[in-house]
C-alpha cells in the first residue's frame, strides 16, 4: 500500500466531547457529528485545524439501518491526509441536514446533487433545486428503494435472460413498454410542465440592482445545451446588462447517465469500463482513481511493474488532455480548427499506444485491482520512448512558439481575471485552475498515490490567476509530465503485472474508502462503501469538472459575455464526468 | 426501373463528341450534388463526439467524402449525427433541433448508446436509442465507433442518398412535407412522448388496479 490511509491526524472527538464520536464501524474511519452542531464543528475544522479545502459532499442511504448519512471530506491545501466527517439522520422525510454553504461555497452544486438524487434537504441552502434531473421528476433515484423502469434485480450478474430458451427484452416487462415509470392514475394530458420557472426565479433573485440611475433592460441569454463552444451539452443561463454578465446559473444533467445507480448494481470489476466513460478524454486516469479506491478497501498491494505502467499511461493521458485543451481553447477564442488539428495529430500518436496495449483507442479499460490487464510490449515501449524523448518535447515547444506570444492571444487573455487563491480554495476548485491562482496544490505531491513519491518533478504553479496563466500552466504541466515519463521509462522493472490472480468477482471486505487522484482536470475521487457483498453499497464519483463549475457564477459575474466562452474553456469541462 | 439503371447512359454519343458531351439523368446529377456535400450538424453528445472530431482531423479526414462543413445551426444542416447517449433531459432539445432542420434531412445513430441505449440502457435518465423518437437512416455500432467505422457509416448514408429519386421524395411533395415533424417530448414525472399519451394513461390507470 503506497497510498496513505485516511487516518485522521486530529482528534475531533476530544475537541468536541459528546458532540463528535469516532466512527466505530469496522472498516470505517472519520467522525460522526451531531446534526445540530455541524456548522460549529465544521467551522472549527476549517479555522482551527486548517482543513480549508472541502472536496466532497455526498449522501449514503443506509436502508437496512433506516439511516441517511452525509459524508464530508476535508483536506489541507498544505498537503497531507484528509479528514472525513459525517452526519447521520433518521431516514424519515423530510431528511434535513444544515447546509455548509456559508463556510464553503464550493458545496453548492454537490448539496444540490445530494438533494436531487438522495432527497437530503440542506437547510439554509439558498437555491436548493434539482440539478441533474429536472424539476417535476418523481422521486429521488439514488435511494435504495427507488426503482427505475428497466429494473430487473438488485444486483448483477442477473439471472438467465432466456430461462426457457426464450429471450425477452427489458421493454416487455415494463407496463409502459419503455424505460418509464409513472405514478398511478397519471394523465399526461393534464400535466403542466414546470418549465424553467424556478431557474429563472433563482436567476432573478441573485441579480444586483442597477445603481447608475439609468433605466436599462436586462437580457436573459440561454447558452446551450446545443452550442459549439460549451464542450458538450452544458447549458448556462445568464442575465446581461449590456455586455456585462450580472447573473449566471449553470444547468447540468443533459448527459446524466446514472453512473452511480448503475455502479451500485454492478460488481466491482464491472464498474471499470464504466469509469472509462466518465471523462472520456482520460480513461486511463479514471481507471486509476477507481483502482486505487478499491485497492484501498481490499488492502492489496500493486505489482511493481504495474505501478510504473500506471504512471506511464496516466502521464501520457495528461499530455494529450492538455494538448487538446489548448486546441479547443484556441477554437473557442476564434482560431478555428488549425491549433486543434495540431493537437489531434499528437493525440493520435498517444492513442496508438493505448490501442496497442489495451485494444481500444479511447475506452481502454486497462486497470485491474492489483495491477493492469496487459503488459506493454517491447516495441510499444520503444515507441513511447521515441514520443517522450523526441517528438512530444519538440511539439510542445512548437505549440508554445506558435501561440504563447501571439499578439491576439495575449491581448485576449492577459489580465482577464479568473479567480484568486482564497476564493479558489473556498469554492473547492482543484487542478490547474487552482494552481494557476497561486496555490501549489497537486495531489501527486500533497497526498501521493501510486508511486508518485519516487519521481522528481515540480508542481506547476502560476500566480496571476488570469486566463493567460491558466493557459500557460497547461504547457508547464505537459513539461512536468514528460519529466516524470522520462524517469518512469528509465526505471521500469521487469516482473509480473498483477499481484492478484485474474478473477471476475473480487472479495472486498466491508468498509469505506475515499480514493483520489490528480486527474488532468483536477481532483477525481471515488467514494465507495462496501458491505462485504460482491457489489458496492454506495459508489460515488467526485468529478473535478462538476465541482469546479460551482465557481463559474462567481468567476463570470462582472466579466463580459465575449470572455465567457474563454472562462468556461479554462475549466476544461467534460460533460461525461460532470453529469456522470 | 431502379435508380441505378436509370442513371446509365442510354444514348450513343458520336466518338468525336465524347469529350464534350456527357449524358446522365437528373436524379443522378441531383444525388451526386447532395451526397458529396452532406453538411452535418456540429452537435456532440458524449464520448462518440470526440471520435467524430477525430474523424475530421488530419489522419482520417472526412472531408475526402465531402462532409467537412459542420454547421452549428440546425437550419443549415442536413445530417443529424447523434453522437452519444441520449438522455431524457436532452431528448426534447434533440427533437427540436431535428424539427428545425430543413428537408432533405438524415439521422445517423453513432455508437451503441444512440442506437439502443448501450451500456447505460438501464439508467433512469437514459433513452434506449434515438430511434424511439427520430427516424434513423444509418446505425453505426461501436462504443465508441472508430473514425474508420464512422466514415464507413457515412459512406452507407451516401449509398442511401444515391438510391433516392427526386420524383418520389417527400420534401417536394406538399402533402408529405410535415410527415417528418416529431412532437417534442415533455418532461413530466418521467419522459412523456405526446404520441403515446393514450397508452401511458391506460397503463398508469391499470397500474393502480393491479397494485
Amino acid at each position: 500500500m503506497t497510498t496513505p490511509a485516511l487516518t485522521s491526524i486530529v482528534d475531533l472527538a476530544a475537541r468536541f466531547p459528546g458532540i463528535v464520536t469516532p466512527d466505530a464501524r469496522p472498516g470505517f474511519s472519520g467522525f460522526i457529528v451531531e446534526k445540530d452542531s455541524l456548522v460549529e464543528v465544521a467551522t472549527a475544522i476549517r479555522d482551527e485545524m486548517g482543513f480549508d479545502l472541502l472536496t466532497a459532499v455526498t449522501g449514503v442511504d443506509y436502508l437496512p439501518e433506516n439511516k441517511m448519512e452525509v459524508v464530508y471530506c476535508a483536506y489541507r491545501t498544505t498537503g497531507g491526509p484528509g479528514l472525513i466527517f459525517k452526519v447521520q439522520v433518521p431516514r424519515v422525510d423530510p431528511v434535513e441536514v444544515p447546509s455548509l454553504i456559508d463556510l464553503w461555497p464550493g458545496v453548492d452544486l454537490q448539496e444540490r446533487e445530494a438533494w436531487d438524487l438522495m432527497g437530503i434537504k440542506f437547510t439554509g441552502h439558498p437555491d436548493l433545486r434539482r440539478i441533474l434531473m429536472w424539476e417535476g421528476f418523481e422521486g429521488h433515484p439514488l435511494r435504495k428503494d427507488w426503482k427505475e423502469g428497466f429494473y430487473e434485480e438488485d444486483t448483477k450478474p442477473f439471472k438467465s435472460r432466456w430461462p426457457d430458451g426464450q429471450f425477452y427484452m427489458a421493454e416487455d416487462k415494463n407496463p409502459f413498454k419503455d424505460n418509464l415509470t409513472f405514478p398511478q392514475n397519471f394523465d399526461p394530458e393534464k400535466w403542466i410542465p414546470e418549465g424553467d420557472a424556478l431557474l429563472y426565479g433563482a436567476l432573478a433573485r441573485y441579480t444586483v440592482k442597477n445603481e447608475s440611475g439609468l433605466n436599462t433592460d436586462r437580457i436573459v441569454i440561454n447558452m446551450g445545451p446545443h452550442h459549439p463552444s460549451t464542450h458538450g451539452v452544458f447549458r448556462a443561463v445568464m442575465t446581461l446588462d449590456g455586455e456585462t454578465i450580472v447573473g449566471l446559473k449553470p444547468v447540468l444533467g443533459y448527459l446524466h447517465r446514472n453512473h452511480d445507480k448503475i455502479g451500485e448494481r454492478n460488481t466491482y470489476l464491472l464498474n471499470m469500463p464504466f469509469t472509462d466513460r466518465l471523462d472520456y478524454f482520460n480513461s486511463m486516469t479514471n481507471n486509476f482513481g477507481y483502482a486505487i479506491t478499491v485497492e484501498k478497501l481490499m488492502k492489496i498491494p500493486v505489482a511493481e511493474r504495474a505501478e510504473y505502467i500506471r504512471i506511464i499511461v496516466s502521464e501520457l493521458t495528461r499530455v494529450q488532455n492538455h494538448l487538446i485543451f489548448i486546441g479547443t481553447l484556441l477554437n473557442d477564442l476564434g482560431a478555428m480548427y488549425t491549433p486543434s488539428l495540431y493537437a489531434f495529430e499528437e493525440r493520435e500518436l498517444i492513442l496508438d499506444i493505448f490501442e496497442a496495449i489495451s485494444g481500444a483507442r479511447m475506452m481502454c479499460n486497462y486497470f485491474r485491482f492489483g495491477g493492469v490487464v496487459r503488459d506493454i510490449p517491447d516495441d510499444v515501449m520503444q515507441k513511447i520512448k521515441g514520443l517522450v524523448h523526441e517528438r512530444l518535447p519538440a511539439k510542445t515547444d512548437e505549440m508554445e512558439r506558435f501561440l504563447s506570444e501571439n499578439e491576439v492571444l495575449v491581448s485576449r487573455m492577459k489580465g482577464v481575471r479568473m479567480i484568486g487563491a482564497e476564493d479558489a480554495i473556498r469554492y473547492s476548485i482543484t487542478g490547474p485552475v487552482l494552481r494557476a491562482a497561486g496555490v501549489p496544490y497537486d495531489i501527486r505531491r500533497a497526498d501521493p498515490y501510486g508511486i508518485y513519491d519516487r519521481f522528481d518533478f515540480d508542481v506547476a504553479v502560476r500566480h496571476n490567476g488570469d486566463l493567460m496563466d491558466n493557459y500557460l500552466i497547461r504547457i508547464d504541466e505537459i513539461r512536468q509530465s514528460l519529466r516524470i515519463l522520462k524517469q518512469a521509462i528509465k526505471q521500469i522493472p521487469e516482473g509480473p503485472i498483477n499481484s492478484q490472480k485474474p478473477v471476475y468477482q473480487v472479495r472486498v471486505p466491508a468498509g469505506e474508502a475515499y480514493g483520489r487522484i490528480e486527474s488532468p482536470k483536477g481532483e477525481l475521487a471515488f467514494y465507495v462503501v462496501s458491505n462485504g457483498k460482491p457489489n458496492p453499497w454506495r459508489y460515488h464519483v467526485r468529478p473535478a469538472s462538476f465541482v469546479n463549475l460551482t465557481a463559474l457564477e462567481k468567476i463570470s459575474v462582472g466579466n463580459k459575455i465575449a470572455d465567457f466562452v474563454a472562462l468556461l474553456a479554462m475549466f476544461d469541462i467534460v460533460m461525461g464526468e460532470c453529469d456522470r | 426501373m431502379d435508380n441505378e439503371k436509370i442513371s446509365l447512359p442510354q444514348y450513343d454519343i458520336p466518338e468525336d463528341m465524347q469529350h464534350a458531351i456527357a449524358v446522365t439523368t437528373l436524379d443522378r446529377l441531383y444525388n451526386w450534388g447532395r451526397r458529396s456535400s452532406v453538411w452535418p450538424l456540429m452537435f456532440g453528445l458524449a464520448c462518440c463526439a470526440i471520435e467524430m472530431i477525430a474523424a475530421q482531423t488530419a489522419r482520417y479526414d472526412m472531408a475526402r467524402f465531402g462532409m467537412e462543413v459542420m454547421r452549428p445551426t440546425p437550419r443549415q444542416a442536413d445530417l443529424l449525427l447523434v453522437s452519444g447517449t441520449v438522455t431524457k433531459k436532452m431528448v426534447p432539445a434533440i427533437v427540436r433541433l431535428y424539427n428545425q432542420m430543413p428537408e432533405p434531412k438524415y439521422v445517423v445513430a453513432m455508437g451503441a448508446c444512440a442506437s439502443g441505449g448501450g451500456p447505460f440502457k438501464e439508467g433512469y435518465n437514459v433513452v434506449a436509442g434515438i430511434d424511439k423518437f427520430l427516424p434513423v437512416d444509418v446505425y453505426i455500432p461501436g462504443c465508441p465507433p472508430t473514425p474508420q467505422a464512422l466514415i464507413a457509416g457515412m459512406i452507407k448514408l451516401q449509398e442511401k442518398i444515391d438510391k433516392q429519386s427526386y420524383k418520389k421524395s417527400r420534401w417536394y411533395d406538399k402533402k408529405k412535407q410535415d410527415a417528418n415533424y416529431v412532437p417534442v417530448p415533455i418532461l413530466g414525472p418521467d419522459l412523456i412522448d405526446p404520441r403515446r399519451n393514450e397508452e401511458i394513461r391506460i397503463a398508469a390507470a391499470k397500474r393502480e388496479n393491479e397494485g
